[in-house]
């Protein structure tokens, strides 16, 4: 492995892996407490809409998906508020739209596209420098937009009812909240792969639930815990060839099950005292 | 005369003519109420009668259809940062990262430019002003504690502490005691009368029992309002309240049930 660090591909895919991680970490947090994780479901499946139109009108990828992607979830964010009753059948009707769409463009567009299954599984180890430096904006993006807003948005994922009447503008933190899990999915689908970015949303922020007191410090430990599943599934990846949005997945569900289970061991250790 | 500091005049609301509220679709018809400082006032009423809407009127959460809501004889939204909230129930998770203590830090949050944005921690001054609230509700020593860890009644008075941090004039509470078992609904309203005094006090329930412990006034809603000046229900004021459901509930039956309740109800009556 320290070999291979010396190759491009491999700088670049760890240094995607710990840009993806920072706001996979922040987040996945909010979208896990303020239960949107269906919603994020629906706008990472949708998203391959984007890729469709990228491809279809020669326009560069993650740009087009970032934005097809932001307007799909606004979409999505604004059914759920007006029908809450009937917002999962709708975010699931646009989830399907947006993948039907995306792949009917893609049948339309001549060639062969080499990078389709990418888009589905994960290309870590395809990042081009480019994309990096936008990851990079992106991250800046949010880091600065939650750090400057996290006690609204706290007081609103805590009691939305009690935020607004409170005068905290609820719905557009609600918006704002959407349209950054909308970026960071996009970011993650180079990771992880539409069909898995789900899994790499929730999951540290599952593994850092355990400990973290506070939303600050669950944001943080998540976003430890994605750098952890990242470096580990890329290790899995290169050493036994293995799809690498499927491995990092699978270092993140192993590390889970491993600390659930050392959690319960010390529970009934300390139960038997 | 001095100024109430809930002044409702001839507010009617309604949220959709196709609602099950009658012809008008009213959820509110005509509805004044004026609460004076220092008032301990129970809003009660049957469910669905308008008693939430009611409050959220008071909260400008709702506009009115017709008439005026003031308090402090401005606008609802202007004046937030007086009033102090207290929910039927919250929308968070119950694993959702933070204490007691974090979670009375967060009534700080208002609209007024004393808000939060921009600011990743609390200064000491509003912490040690949030612990005081803890020992105003005798929770000091649950502080760190997780919210969710705490029970229904310690919850319900963390925020209530959630409501006092931000020193409010008016406390208003929705249900405040819809998860708690009757000990501790009669202690929870005792320690409310307790904060009485430049703070005005309402609270919302569909409890009738509640009116007989330390409430001032009495006010009933069921699409429209009548205001008692005191805390004794009559059989007038329930055939008024819930007098609708006659046909399922005959109210002579209704009322001598709850005579056993309250001793300022008249003889039993025999329908």
């Amino acid at each position: 492995m320290i070999e291979a660090l010396s190759y491009d591909f491999m700088q670049h895919a760890l240094l995607a892996a710990l840009l993806a991680s920072i706001a996979c970490g922040i987040i996945g947090t909010l979208v896990v407490v303020n239960r949107l994780v269906f919603l994020a479901g629906g706008v990472a499946h949708a998203a391959y809409g984007g890729v469709g139109l990228a491809f279809y009108f020669g326009l560069p990828v993650l740009p087009c998906t970032l934005g097809f992607s932001v307007a799909t979830s606004l979409i999505m964010a604004d059914i759920a508020r007006r029908d809450r009753q009937r917002a999962d059948a709708a975010i699931g009707v646009l989830w399907a739209a947006g993948m039907a769409a995306g792949i009917i463009l893609l049948d339309l567009t001549p060639g062969y596209n080499v990078d389709l299954m990418s888009y589905l599984f994960g290309s870590i180890m395809a990042v081009p420098a480019g994309d990096l430096w936008l990851m990079a904006g992106l991250d800046a993006v949010i880091v600065s937009a939650v750090a400057y807003f996290y006690q609204p948005l706290l007081v609103a994922s805590f009691d939305e009812e009690y935020a607004a009447a409170r005068g905290v503008p609820a719905r557009l933190l609600y918006l704002l909240l959407i349209a950054m899990a909308a970026v960071t999915v996009v970011m993650l689908i180079r990771i992880a792969g539409l069909i898995l970015v789900i899994a790499l949303l929730t999951l540290p922020t599952f593994a850092a639930a355990r400990t973290a007191r506070t939303m600050g410090g669950m944001m943080f430990a998540s976003t430890l815990w994605s750098m952890v599943f990242c470096l580990c599934g890329l290790w899995l990846s290169y050493m036994f060839n293995l799809t690498s949005g499927a491995a990092i997945i699978a270092a993140g569900v192993a590390c889970v099950c491993v600390t659930a289970a050392a959690s319960r061991l010390r529970r009934a250790r300390t139960a038997a005292l | 005369m001095t100024q109430p500091v809930i002044d409702v005049n001839a507010v009617s609301f309604s949220y959709d003519s196709r609602t099950a509220y009658g012809d008008r679709g009213l959820a509110l018809d005509n509805v004044s109420l004026r609460v004076d400082e220092g008032e301990y006032l129970a809003v009660l009423g049957p469910n669905g009668g308008g008693k939430t809407t009611l409050f959220k009127l008071l909260l400008g959460l709702l506009k009115p259809t017709a008439g005026t809501v003031r308090l402090f004889g401005e606008e609802p939204r202007e004046v937030l940062h007086k009033v102090g909230y207290v929910p039927q129930s919250i929308t968070a998770k119950p694993s959702f990262p933070a204490s007691a203590l974090d979670v009375v830090l967060m009534g700080l949050a208002n609209r007024d430019g004393k808000g939060l944005f921009g600011r990743w921690r609390h200064t000491p001054a509003e912490r040690q002003k949030a612990m005081q609230c803890m020992e105003t509700v005798g929770l000091e020593h649950l502080a760190a504690s997780r919210f969710s860890d705490l029970s229904g009644g310690q919850r319900q008075r963390v925020l209530v502490a959630r409501a006092l941090v931000s020193d409010p004039l008016l406390l208003l509470l929705d249900e405040p005691t819809s998860n708690i078992d009757p000990q501790g609904k009669f202690c929870f309203y005792e320690f409310l009368a307790e904060l009485r005094g430049p703070m005005t006090i309402v609270v919302v329930s569909h409890d009738l029992s509640i009116a007989g412990s330390a409430f001032s006034a009495v006010a009933l809603v069921n699409k429209t309002l009548r205001y008692n000046a005191g805390p004794a229900l009559t059989a007038e004021m329930l055939t008024m309240l819930y007098g609708t459901h006659d046909k399922t509930c005959p109210m002579g039956t209704f009322i001598n049930s709850v005579s056993t309740i309250f001793p300022t109800l008249p003889e039993k009556r025999h329908d």
